[in-house]
């Protein structure tokens, strides 16, 4: 499984989460909508039953402040229906929940950053209640629903989620230059011709540096593209290995993402030639962004909490993100990105109202409104997030038009997704041929 | 507080039970019948340390190497596992290189170690110059391998150099060189690190080996006409041998098992995994644990003859003294 990776935007996440609880303290609005103590209006809640003495265990991947934003978001339900939460998170979720829910020690409800994991976890599963299936149905779309889903069995509703593919640029620095937010890939290699020739500076900074991660982000790229060039279906085939790893298609898009990466003259700003790619750390990459040596970074949204300290992160401000734009404009926009899932060890009533309460827009709402978190609940408003971005990735998430895919390394097994897929992006930026490399990949896929 | 009240019970509760087992044991020994006494202590006294050998060692070894003749889902599929190791073109890159590892470092090391400590041998400031060499041996191997990744760090021509190394290429008008990407010499570079921190023990077991050699013997030779070299091969050599075989045995056991330089430089990428981080790569990272077992093996079987030979090696001392 992918834990390092998962693990990279754990620390990121934490600080956007600091980051933005001192935004708020510092008078804008939003800081009174957090959801937690004093009175609350049970009347909300009454749907959920009311409980005596009853405890429910969750156990997730999320810790430090992300930690308390979460348990937060929970105080009320906890007033209102008697039912006492015991949140545990840990670093080592994504081994420890195998060996917990082996030895009969299993939490109630595991929150699991990986449809992978959900699906090795499937067989110790209660499935889920109609309540929260009804729920999802309602509030997410088919696509999400169907990563909870395990061989046509529903297990998990979705809870928070994350948004990969934008590419960071400074939005005073095109003014000035005269250049256009691209809105088709082929406008965005034009505009990176363009800077290229200007020789001013370097059109993209990249880093894949991530320690035994190294290459990850890399994987970010070609999952963009594939799915960008040759929609959902072709991208769910190349996910579950109906078609193979080198498929032609693949090939292609991969080529396109080095038509970019793999030239001298369109990387690195501030660092070097194309190979120092591998050795510039994925944290540091967007810096030259801001100090003019490139144009543009292609990064998830936690880039946001990468930027240095005091950086406006605005449409109008010092740093600013577009979408990955899409191969033909008139398909509309797809996107990856990550999430959550909530899966149930225990099927007790108030195991089962809490499962529905996680599930519900009342519960994104309380989370999302703290800042540091947005999610894919069709029930969330837009309006409660605490960042811009935040709301326009929230708003991307919502709009009926989006595709959406699960970030396709970890859905791939981990032998592929967390190991010979990574490795492959790093010999490909050394030097490789994308056959080669594509090749590698496919033989190291698991037979079985 | 709960917590650890508890848990510490649980170790004063356990370390009770242990030795209540330890004295019925003593106890029932002490009591055995006076024929074949002596066999039943024997057997009682061994008994324990059997049964913790046999939980520790015998049966995970037994496990892992069934392990290894097993896939992903648990699944018995025979050789599959070896037959990966010595036909993928990266795991025999795995395998080329700690060839590379074993043959460079342990020669190296201990050459190095052994003309230093000849040189400094009563030189003036002896302590001083071998505390010197010494040091590394007090770092980490994981404090190495980030220590050496900054000597080797690589920033572009146009940009000011962090690393040292590029720093004095730049120095000279060389461009910067990406030291750790380049395969196969980022193999070498990587084996320098593991040689800085070995040379030390070679030269401070070798120097004391020296020191122990008769002056008697040194001076006959000196009479006789021998010349610094002669006494050096015909002399030195021949009577600290037990000396540097022991060196040379250990340091090859270490390079075998190196794991923490290549993890913290390289994580095995650019071609220079070697055997110990491929079989954390594949068993914990690509959940492929039946590899991962199937490496520990093969790296099991290519220990097991030094460790046989150094064994044998220090009884056979021990006999002549």
């Amino acid at each position: 499984m992918a834990t390092t990776r998962s693990r990279k935007f754990l620390l990121p996440a934490a600080a956007l989460s600091v980051s933005l609880l001192a935004l708020a303290g510092c008078g804008s609005e939003g800081s009174d909508s957090a959801g937690g103590s004093g009175d609350a209006d049970c009347a909300a809640y009454e749907s959920y039953g009311t409980f005596e003495d009853a405890e429910v265990s969750v156990y997730s991947t999320i810790v430090d402040v992300e930690a308390e934003l979460l348990e937060n978001s929970w105080t009320d339900f906890s007033e209102c229906t008697g039912i006492e939460v015991a949140y545990e998170g840990s670093k080592e979720f994504e081994t420890q929940i195998g060996v917990r829910a082996q030895g009969g020690t299993a939490p109630d409800l595991a929150i699991f950053p990986q449809p992978g994991l959900l699906a090795d976890q499937a067989p110790n599963l209660k499935p889920a209640p109609q309540a929260v299936s009804d729920l999802v149905d309602k509030n997410w779309s088919a696509d999400w629903k169907k990563y909870g889903t395990v061989d046509g069995t529903f297990y998990a509703a979705p809870m928070l989620a994350n948004v990969k593919g934008y590419v960071w640029y400074v939005p005073a620095t095109f003014e000035e230059k005269g250049w256009e937010v691209p809105t088709t890939w082929d406008e965005m290699t034009a505009l990176t011709e363009k800077i290229a020739d200007e020789d001013e500076m370097k059109p993209w900074c990249a880093g894949f540096e991530s320690g035994e991660a190294t290459g990850w982000p890399g994987t970010d790229w070609v999952e963009d593209a594939v799915l960008r060039e040759h929609g959902p279906e072709v991208y769910d085939q190349w996910v579950t290995h109906e078609i193979p790893f080198n498929d032609p298609k693949i090939v292609d898009s991969f080529d396109r993402v080095g038509e970019i990466l793999k030239e001298d003259k369109n990387v690195n700003g501030g660092f070097g030639d194309v190979r120092s790619i591998l050795s510039t750390p994925f944290a540091e990459a967007g810096q030259p962004v801001l100090d003019g040596q490139c144009a543009m970074h292609h990064q998830a949204s936690f880039q946001a909490a990468n930027w240095p300290e005091g950086t406006n992160v605005a449409e109008d401000g010092d740093v600013w993100a577009f979408m990955t734009p899409p191969i033909d404009a008139s398909q509309g926009t797809a996107i990856t990105g990550g999430g959550e899932l909530i899966g149930a060890y225990d099927d007790r009533p108030e195991v089962q109202a809490l499962q529905a309460y996680l599930a519900s827009a009342e519960f994104a709402n309380a989370r999302v409104s703290q800042g540091g978190a947005i999610s894919a609940n069709k029930g969330l408003d837009p309006e409660v997030a605490t960042s811009d971005l935040d709301r326009q990735s929230i708003e991307l998430l919502q709009d009926p038009e989006t595709v959406f895919r699960f970030d396709g390394s970890d859905l791939m097994p981990g032998a592929v997704g967390a190991n010979s897929f990574w490795s492959g992006i790093v010999n490909w930026l050394n030097g490789s041929s994308t056959e080669e490399v594509t090749q590698t990949v496919e033989d190291s896929w698991p037979a079985s | 507080m709960e917590d650890i009240a508890e848990k510490g019970l649980q170790v004063v509760v356990g370390l009770a039970v242990f030795a209540a087992i330890i004295g019925l044991i003593m106890l029932l020994v002490d009591r055995a019948p006076k024929s074949g006494r002596e066999k039943i202590q024997i057997a009682g006294f061994l008994a324990p340390a059997l049964v913790l050998l046999a939980v520790g060692l015998v049966f995970p070894a037994l496990q892992t190497s069934y392990l290894s003749l097993t896939d992903r889902n648990g699944d018995f599929v025979g050789l599959d596992n070896f037959v990966w190791m010595f036909t993928q073109p990266e795991a025999l890159v795995t395998l080329r290189n700690t060839v590379i590892w074993v043959v460079l470092v342990p020669l190296l090391a201990s050459s190095i170690g052994l003309a230093y400590a000849v040189f400094i041998d009563r030189a003036r400031g002896e302590k001083a110059l071998k505390a010197l060499v010494f040091m590394p041996m007090a770092i980490s191997f994981v404090g190495a391998g980030v220590i050496w990744r900054f000597v080797y760090a690589y920033k572009g021509p146009e940009q000011d150099q962090i690393g040292l190394l590029n720093q004095i290429l730049v120095w000279f008008g060389q461009e910067p060189k990406q030291f750790l990407l380049d395969a196969p010499e980022n193999t070498l570079f990587l084996i320098a690190v593991m040689i800085w921190i070995q040379t030390g023990f070679a030269m401070v077991v070798l120097s004391a080996a020296i020191k122990g050699i008769p002056t008697e013997i040194v001076e006959a030779a000196r009479l006789d006409g021998a010349s610094a070299w002669q006494q050096f091969t015909n002399v030195t050599i021949p009577t600290i041998r037990g000396s540097l075989i022991v060196v040379v045995t250990t340091i090859t056991i270490g390079t075998l098992k190196v794991f923490d330089i290549v993890r913290t430089m390289t994580a095995g990428q650019y071609e220079t995994s070697v055997v110990a981080n491929e079989m954390y790569t594949q068993a914990f990272r690509a959940g492929e644990p039946g590899r991962g077992a199937a490496l520990a093996l093969v790296l099991f079987l290519m220990v097991l003859p030094v460790v046989v030979y150094n064994a044998r090696l220090l009884r056979k001392q021990k006999e002549i003294r």
